[in-house]
């Protein structure tokens, strides 16, 4: 598709977002609270955080849809209270629940918000085509949307969010509700976004999906941002900056966890079913205390790896919460 | 300003494509004032020349408020007018490519009712410009009552039953049944306040009849009416997305 580079001086050094002490209130319920953070050119912020954390506020808040209670939005530099106008050419928006015209085509569809943004007249229909023929969507174009699948018009949504070029799209919760090869195969079509220049704001619920497709996570917890880092970063904070060694031994005797664990250099060992995971400050103390303990217990090392914490470990500890706060499934879109 | 104009534009022409067709439209926006003229028509072939300024007006009355209710609450409720709201344009433009598009649905109408009913005023006369006048501005006016309408509410249904609480009192007290000069004088006020009396007013001047007030006059007033419903009107939109 290419996008072109665009423009605009000093917009072009500006953060793609820009929020800073954001709050916004409805009636009694702050649903976000004092919100700072920024998007970088290029790379694909995710918002994560549990059922009513407020990611879709935020996501509101940010394109227009919603006024903010108190703080500053500012979208590549334009303000979107001063100036919404100039940011919403910039940007396009594929919302938590698909809110295309059932009663066109899905063609008419994407064409509509190709007009509405004024794409020049004769790149109108290439355009339309093209991205229906990548999301594979080409020999339905003609079809009403009302007979198609969610997982189709999330790809039609994503479609018409991006006919226009914008240089960020912003998705709420993008794979909610869709089944794993449509899951699948709409993050490849993110990255593919993201790879041809689009910044990427999303909001997600889904950990493995925060971690594999983020250039960096916040997550949100009740309207804060509890922490916000890339995926590596914040597993490393979740490990305290000590590591740990998965290890199994032959024999595996209950009492290996606790030699091991007398040993110098070593913080903690617990049983991961027939394993031990033996966490310490540095990887060569953990390997000599490992190696030295089984040369004088005269037990065997059969398995032995170093193994960072998951995200899901990391959401834990940073947050608080149980991971099973992520794991409700919503009623569909 | 090209911005502005180019999506008040496409929202038009979109929702000709996807609502023009919807049932409530047709039921309350054609088949009602379709049904109203023809019965009356039936009841007494002589005598309808007398009604027909007040059929056209229900006719602009109910097309408008009718459609608007479908493009504003079918969006409100699928939630679609939010794409209309992420384009480059302020909530007004919105708000009159909805309102416009309304317009020209009810001009469709009643353009199709007059050709019928027309011909059997023929022997009054009539002038086309005054006619073009007071229909433009009644669609107008009566389309930004019907946004008004549709955006307090969320459903079409509840626009429809708001919009009935104003249109029947409307279609009883302005004239176009019964001349506001025989009714009681607290009834003849009250129907100056309402824009209707003025559409039916001008419609009759436009026919070939006399009216209460000068063609202008009437023409002056309904504008300012339109005016008095798309503030508020506009304004509560804004509220939706606060
Ligand atoms: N228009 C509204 N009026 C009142 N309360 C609202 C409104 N929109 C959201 N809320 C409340 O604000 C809080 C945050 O909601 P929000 O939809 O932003 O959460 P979310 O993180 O997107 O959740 P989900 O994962 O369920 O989509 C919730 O408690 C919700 O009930
Ligand atoms: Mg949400």
């Amino acid at each position: 598709m290419g996008y072109d580079t665009i423009n605009a001086g000093h917009a072009a050094e500006a953060p793609a977002v820009a929020v800073s002490e954001l709050s916004k209130r409805y009636g009694r319920l702050l649903a976000v609270d004092r919100v700072t953070f920024q998007v970088q050119h290029g790379e694909i912020f995710g918002l994560l955080g549990p059922n009513g954390a407020g990611k879709t506020t935020i996501i509101r808040v940010l394109t227009g849809l919603s006024r903010p209670s108190a703080g500053q939005v500012r979208v590549f530099a334009h303000d979107m209270e001063r100036n919404p106008k100039e940011a919403k050419k910039l940007f396009g928006l594929v919302p938590e629940i698909t809110n295309l015209y059932d009663e066109l085509s899905a063609l008419e569809n994407v064409l509509f918000m190709a007009q509405l943004f004024g794409v020049p007249p004769q790149e109108r229909l290439d355009r339309a085509h093209q991205l229906l023929d990548l999301f594979g969507l080409g020999s339905k174009s003609r079809v009403r949307l009302s007979h198609f699948s969610r997982g189709m018009k999330r790809a039609v949504a994503i479609a018409a969010a991006v006919v226009h070029r914008p240089r960020l799209l912003f998705l709420d919760e993008p794979t909610a509700g869709l089944d794993v090869v449509h899951a699948r195969t709409l993050r490849r079509l993110v990255r593919r976004l993201n790879q041809e220049g689009v910044t990427v704001f999303l909001t997600t619920h889904y950990l493995e999906e925060a971690d594999q497709l983020c250039d960096r996570i916040a997550l949100l917890v009740k309207g804060r941002i509890v922490a916000l880092d890339t995926p590596e970063a914040l597993k490393d904070r979740a490990s305290k900056g000590g590591v740990a060694v998965e290890v199994a031994f032959e024999p595996m005797l209950d009492q290996c966890a606790v030699g091991l664990g007398r040993r110098t250099g070593i913080r903690r060992v617990t049983a991961r079913g027939d394993r031990l995971r033996v966490e310490g400050d540095k990887v060569s103390e953990v390997v000599a205390a490992i190696v030295a303990y089984a040369a004088e217990s005269g037990t065997e090392i059969t398995h032995i790896a170093t193994v960072r914490p998951t995200l899901e470990e990391a959401f834990v500890q940073l947050t608080g919460l149980s991971s099973e706060v992520m794991k409700t499934e919503k009623g569909g879109s | 300003m090209r911005d502005e104009l180019r999506i008040i534009y496409y929202i038009i022409r979109k929702d000709m494509r996807a609502y023009y067709l919807k049932p409530p439209a047709i039921s309350w926006g054609i088949l009602f004032p379709a049904a109203m003229s023809l019965s009356f028509y039936l009841r007494n072939p002589a005598g309808f020349g007398e009604l027909a300024p007040g059929l056209l007006a229900l006719t602009v009355l109910f097309s408008t408020t009718a459609m608007e209710a479908v493009v504003i609450n079918f969006e409100l409720r699928v939630g679609s007018l939010e794409r209309l709201l992420l384009a480059p344009a302020t909530f007004g433009s919105v708000l009159l490519g909805k309102l416009l598009g309304a317009s020209l649905f009810g001009f469709i109408i009643t353009a199709l009712v007059a050709t019928a009913v027309l011909p059997t005023c023929l022997d009054r006369g009539f002038d086309v410009v005054a006619l073009l006048f007071i229909v433009i501005t009644s669609l107008i006016t009566f389309s930004s009552l019907g946004a008004l309408i549709s955006v307090a509410v969320k459903e079409v249904f509840e626009a429809q039953t708001l919009g009935n609480f104003l249109r029947f009192p409307m279609m009883f007290l302005c004239g176009v049944f019964i001349p506001i000069q025989t009714l009681p004088p607290g009834l003849r006020h009250l129907a100056y306040a309402l824009p209707l009396t003025y559409t039916v007013d001008g419609f009759r001047q436009a026919l070939g009849g006399t009216g209460n007030l000068s063609l202008v006059g009437d023409v002056l007033i309904l504008t300012g009416f339109a005016c008095v419903f798309v503030v508020p009107a506009v304004a509560l939109l804004r509220r939706r997305f606060a």
